[in-house]
């Protein structure tokens, strides 16, 4: 909490944002609202060319709304450049300046401020020690490991003491053993410093692990903003229950609906207590991935005939073999229904097992 | 290897039937074939003319009498003593330094027009590397004709709108005469220039420029901090270019002033023509030559080790 007085905590918000490139032919943004609280983790997630990095950009001041207002702090910003706005962006390159030492990389957003050399020097030195790259100061980026440019990359977006930090996907040059700690690290950071954050990643476990909310977003669209428990047990439609869960929402037709369920529902009948909907399961063949057993096969019972995956978690020790059919269940309360048309949410409807 | 040598009677491994390796498989053979016409190039074009140049430049070699006989530094005390000779050697020198900083300068300015995007940027591309694209000869006798002492239609521009009351002769005064040149030079080699130096600005990521952009860095810190660092190893390109076609071209020189007024304008390339191909003294010529070679060695190296500097960042 020491840090905590340099991260000042505004409110971002855009409203009715609206973003077209190549005259009008390319909606990167198509009508977003949203607001971010102060201090607030934000991520937006969604698959590559779904606009989050263009509305990443546009908050930034590196793009420009074609309408709608950017407001940081309850002020418009649009047309501001990014200077004015106080924001601080971490690249997925990290865009360091390769021919400056890191030293010079950090004290580079300070330049602008009109502080004495030495004062400089010792703000960046602060934030290098903060990161715990101090020993690197005299290193050129090119002789710095990936995780090591990332810090130097977040010390530098530190170092002015920015009202608003914007990270597009910060993770994604990292190793996957890299990942998970920088993940981990990058979350204590922000809550140490405090300040508002906005996060890009196309990666829903890191979504679901640093956000404070989810913005789900594809083709230009907000699909649903909420915590992540929210987003995954209550997708507000088939896109988000399909694109957040690994492996995704199974999804079963049933009468111009859709009836959908998480793969770890779908359980041997045995495990499955309360009002449950049962179903035979058609066993294809089995994936082992850490310690849970992924069944692939065909579920007959609760709608029509669907390939669904059901994951089996460890304590799971029923025999399953592939070729034959188990019998299956899901609980009632697992299942969440979207209209088969417009994959939005829809009410939920009774499934009996002699349906189908 | 050793099954082989314990089951002789194991059947040889065929051969994929029609598989063979080709001429144009093996990579050996490639290289030389496509060194060859390189080598043959800089052998006859270059490596011997510069070494008949060395030997010239120590006989008594003229048009008229081409039989060799050894003379020692007689040239040379017969060049030293010709004022000319200074002359063009320091023209030379002012020529190439006034030119190519005009060039990478100008260059720069131009080579950020090329990448700014705005309605019409073809056409300006097109006028910009015009120049490039004319013959040295061939603009230089248009040049002629703009800066002609009487009609010059520069000096019809300048005259009408009142700012000289008569004609400039540009040709005609030592000093327009060395600026004439040095503006053709700058006019003709800019384009190249520019081309070299919009090639390193588009190489910059998107991300730095935009880093810096966040980072609150205004147009000319950007410039100065990022741009020119990060494209330095290809301003020295085109600053090396620059200084080269400055330094070793005549034709300039030669259709605008042949040297004159009185030799004031001569380049070490157009005294060495007049003294060798023009007066017949091979010998004086291949001298005057000579000493294009250890000053364009020497800029060359110092300007690829600054390149190679730059390149370990």
């Amino acid at each position: 909490m020491a840090v905590r007085e340099l991260g000042v905590s505004v409110t971002v918000e855009v409203s009715n944002l609206i973003k077209q490139f190549d005259g009008g032919h390319v909606r990167a943004i198509d009508d977003v609202s949203l607001a971010i609280e102060e201090g607030e983790y934000l991520v937006l997630l969604g698959p590559s060319g779904c606009g989050k990095t263009t509305l990443l950009r546009t908050i930034a001041g590196l793009e420009q709304p074609t309408s709608g207002d950017v407001l940081i702090d309850g002020s418009v910003v649009n047309g501001l450049p990014p200077r004015v706005r106080k924001v601080a962006m971490v690249f997925q390159s990290y865009a360091l300046y390769p021919h400056k030492t890191v030293l010079a990389n950090i004290v580079f957003p300070l330049k602008p401020e009109k502080l004495p050399k030495q004062e400089r020097e010792s703000k960046a030195r602060w934030a290098a020690e903060l990161l715990g790259i101090d020993h690197l100061l005299d290193r050129k980026p090119r002789q710095l490991s990936g995780g090591e440019r990332q810090r130097v990359a977040l010390a530098r977006a530190l170092v002015r003491a920015p009202h608003v930090f914007l990270l597009d996907e910060p993770l994604s040059n990292l190793d996957a053993k890299l990942r998970a700690s920088a993940r981990d690290e990058l979350k204590r950071f922000q809550q140490r410093v405090g300040t508002t954050t906005v996060y890009v990643t196309h990666d829903q476990a890191e979504a679901m692990g640093l956000g404070d909310r989810i913005a789900v977003m594809n083709h230009g669209k907000l699909r649903q903003l909420g915590h992540p428990v929210e987003v995954y047990d209550d997708p507000a439609d088939t896109f988000v229950a399909t694109f957040i869960g690994s492996p995704p929402m199974n999804l079963v037709p049933r009468d111009g609906t859709l009836v959908g369920f998480r793969p770890e529902h779908l359980l041997p009948a045995a495990h499955v207590s309360g009002e449950r909907v049962e179903a035979s399961f058609h066993v294809d063949r089995i994936e082992y991935l850490s310690g849970d057993r992924h069944v692939y096969g065909t579920v007959n019972g609760i709608g029509k005939d669907t390939r669904v995956i059901a994951r089996l978690p460890a304590t799971v020790t029923d025999a399953v073999t592939p070729g034959e059919s188990h019998p299956f269940a899901v609980n009632v309360d697992k299942l969440r229904f979207f209209d088969a048309e417009s994959g939005e949410r829809s009410e939920p409807v009774r499934v009996d097992a002699e349906h189908g | 290897m050793a099954e082989t040598l314990t089951e002789p009677e194991t059947p040889p491994r065929q051969k994929i039937d029609g598989a063979r390796q080709r001429l144009s498989d093996r990579d050996g053979f490639l290289a030389w074939i496509f060194l060859v016409p390189t080598v043959v190039y800089i052998v006859v074009l270059v490596a011997i003319p510069f070494f008949l140049a060395i030997a010239f430049a120590f006989s008594d070699v003229t048009s008229g009498n081409p039989s060799y006989d050894w003379v020692g530094l007689e040239n040379f005390y017969r060049v030293f003593d010709d004022a000319v000779f200074w002359q063009s050697l320091r023209n030379t020198f002012v020529f190439t330094v006034i030119s190519m900083a005009l060039i990478v300068v100008l260059g720069k300015v131009l080579a950020m027009i090329l990448v700014a995007d705005f309605k019409g940027k073809w056409i300006v591309r097109f006028l910009v590397l015009l120049p490039w694209t004319t013959p040295v000869a061939l603009s230089s006798v248009t040049w002629l004709w703009l800066l002609h002492s009487i009609y010059s239609p520069i000096d019809w521009v300048l005259r009408n709108v009142g700012l000289i009351e008569d004609n400039m002769y540009f040709l005609g005064r030592p000093g327009l005469a060395m600026g004439s040149i040095i503006a053709v030079h700058v006019w003709r080699l800019v384009p190249l220039a520019a081309v070299i130096m919009m090639v390193g600005i588009l190489s910059i990521p998107d991300d730095i420029t935009e880093a810096s952009r966040i980072d609150g860095a205004g147009f000319w810190r950007r410039m100065f901090e990022v741009t020119i660092p990060l494209t330095f190893p290809l301003i020295a390109v085109a600053a090396l270019f620059g200084a080269i076609f400055t330094f070793t071209d005549m034709a300039v020189v030669y259709v605008l002033t042949g040297g004159g007024p009185t030799n004031s304008t001569h380049v070490l390339a157009s005294w060495s023509f007049v003294r060798g191909i023009g007066g017949g003294d091979i010998g004086q010529g291949a001298v005057i030559a000579l000493f294009l070679f250890p000053l364009l060695l020497a800029a060359a190296i110092l300007i690829l080790r600054a390149v190679r500097k730059m390149e370990t960042i």
